[in-house]
């Protein structure tokens, strides 16, 4: 098999060897190589980063400023001013709200969100309109999660001052044409907030060739370390955008009646920062281009066309989204006629197959579907034929479990 | 959770269920929701002369809610508040996995969930038409 080496990678599976781990849009499992660059940091590199004027607070400061620099490449971003770390994607578009959204969304204008979005995408606008008297406009998607250029020109209007969309959806798995649609919002004036939580692991990411003008994504989802999360804004809109958190590190001189504050990136990250995640989410980047993202890519692609075309012989499992599993990538979210979703979680975790039910954090996409709940398998380079073999054959039994066909 | 977690007595319930149906006669209902699950029943009660002479439910949520939701009504229709909020005691301290021989006897079919104590993540499941119960007879009264 040509990733057994990878799984290998990932002590969990040493831990706990019955797991067939099929939530990875969550979170994603932590290679050794990640654990152990935490682990190396806090023994022989911790010291308050961008502070002390010692060696070993210079150590803190590289491990930092390495992770950003692997970062900026890892998206090509043009300079690592446009690198924001912060605790995950939710803070990353709650900073955009706070910070652009306060200082240049008034009564009157408009935010647009893609009905697919993540909570995370979508109440930080909410309560951003509710509080400024601007309007909160939905753009919708087709029952197959897309989306289209022509929709989307019919929804900007003058007064639409934020786009905000995911690169690829937590739901349907369906990748968004984003360099279309980023192209269609600066035509019309608009700026595009793009969640890249559930794209940037799976997919290469180029933000300059995508044209965003943000860019999101957290580091657990990518095999880093909880608590380590990026923002990534074009230069020329963060530096004309007030702080977002307030304190020590961000400033460049304070006195009794203000301050001045420090230049990109560091502007907008306040307090002690989380440098030791940070170094981690840099050995997770180092893994993720070693293995490369065409293999990547391959061995995810591979894997769910497999289970895909296994889910559709099986009657009464209704997958959500496209019909074609090249549009998937890796999110297989489903139904089983009969069978409520949190029993289907909890039939797979009686056979040690971890997967998600509910309403995956995106409840208005829920609502628009109509489906109170589904359950979601999502999976990631490190599964194998394995994985899915057991998650289809517990599947297939699922409505004889619950009483049906007896 | 052991794989047959899942009985006859619990299907049965869920896919037959006895008491879902809307009741024109209740005096009083409740609704109940799990937020986190999107469980969301509305309990209805018929109480005569200080005796639940007839209850149904109404909504939807997983096997877990809706079969315990059923029994629970199996249990205390017929029988006055205080006899009904007695086998709620004892439902909670069957979850609780703090219960007697004798106790869980007393609980019939309900005895089918003792195991969801070993289960966190459907607790609240289990819990749903016995917490709407108990709040639906503390507002109403005997009423």
């Amino acid at each position: 098999m040509a990733n057994t080496f990878t799984k290998a990678d990932f002590s969990v599976f040493d831990a706990y060897k019955e797991l067939t781990y099929l939530d990875n849009s969550a979170t994603q499992q932590k290679p050794r190589a990640v654990l152990e660059r935490v682990e190396k940091y806090y023994r022989e590199e911790n010291a308050n980063p961008l502070r002390g004027l010692y060696e070993l607070s210079v150590k803190a400061t590289d491990a930092y400023e390495n992770a950003r620099e692997a970062v900026r490449k890892f998206i090509n971003a043009r300079s690592i001013k446009e690198i924001v770390f912060t605790r995950n994607a939710s803070e990353s578009l709650n900073l955009v709200a706070y910070s652009y959204g306060r200082a240049n969304i008034s009564a009157g204008d408009e935010v647009l969100v893609a009905i697919s979005e993540h909570h995370s995408d979508l109440l930080p606008w909410q309560i951003l309109c509710k509080e400024k008297g601007a309007e909160l406009k939905f753009l919708e998607c087709d029952e197959s999660g897309s989306y289209t250029a022509d929709a989307l020109k019919a929804a900007l209007t003058p007064k639409t001052k934020l786009f905000c969309i995911a690169q690829i959806s937590n739901v349907f798995g369906r990748l968004n044409p984003i360099k279309e649609f980023a192209a269609i919002c600066h035509k019309n004036g608009t700026l595009i907030v793009c969640d890249g939580a559930q794209s940037v692991p799976h997919i290469a990411t180029d933000v300059q060739s995508l044209g965003v003008d943000f860019l999101t994504f957290s580091g657990h989802k990518m095999l880093a370390p909880m608590g380590i999360g990026v923002l990534y804004g074009r230069e020329a809109i963060l530096d004309r955008m007030p702080p977002f958190l307030y304190g020590g590190e961000m400033i460049d001189t304070v006195t009794r009646c203000g301050a001045t504050f420090a230049e990109l990136p560091h502007k907008f990250e306040a307090g002690t920062v989380n440098a030791g995640g940070a170094a981690g989410l840099h050995a997770a980047i180092d893994y993720i281009n070693e293995l490369g993202f065409a293999e990547l890519e391959r061995r995810e692609d591979e894997l769910t066309a497999l289970a895909f075309n296994e889910m559709k012989k099986i009657p009464h499992v209704n997958i959500i989204g496209a019909d074609d599993p090249r549009d998937h990538h890796g999110i297989l979210t489903f139904t089983v006629d009969g069978v409520h979703p949190h029993d289907i979680a909890a039939i797979f975790d009686a056979e040690n197959i971890a997967i998600r039910a509910g309403h995956h954090c995106a409840q208005p996409l829920h609502q628009f579907l109509r489906v109170p709940s589904t359950a979601r398998m999502s999976l990631a380079f490190y599964n194998d034929e394995e994985d899915i073999r057991r998650f289809i054959s517990v599947l297939k039994t699922l409505r004889r479990k619950m009483g049906y066909d007896r | 959770m052991t794989d047959n977690f899942y009985g006859e007595v619990l299907t049965d319930h869920n896919l037959h269920p006895l008491h879902k149906h809307e009741l024109p006669t209740a005096t009083c209902c409740h609704e109940g929701v799990n937020s986190t699950c999107g469980d969301d029943i509305v309990l209805n009660l018929e109480i005569k002369d200080g005796i639940i002479v007839n209850g149904s439910y109404t909504g939807s949520g997983c096997a877990i809610s809706q079969a315990s939701a059923d029994i629970m009504l199996e249990l205390v229709i017929g029988r006055t508040p205080d006899e009904a909020q007695h086998y709620k005691e004892l439902f909670f301290k069957m979850i609780g996995g703090d219960i007697t021989e004798e106790e869980l006897e007393e609980l019939e079919e309900a005895g089918a969930l003792q195991n969801v104590a070993k289960m966190p993540a459907r607790v609240k499941c289990a819990m749903l038409g016995w917490r709407t119960l108990e709040t639906l007879l503390s507002g109403e009264g005997g009423g």
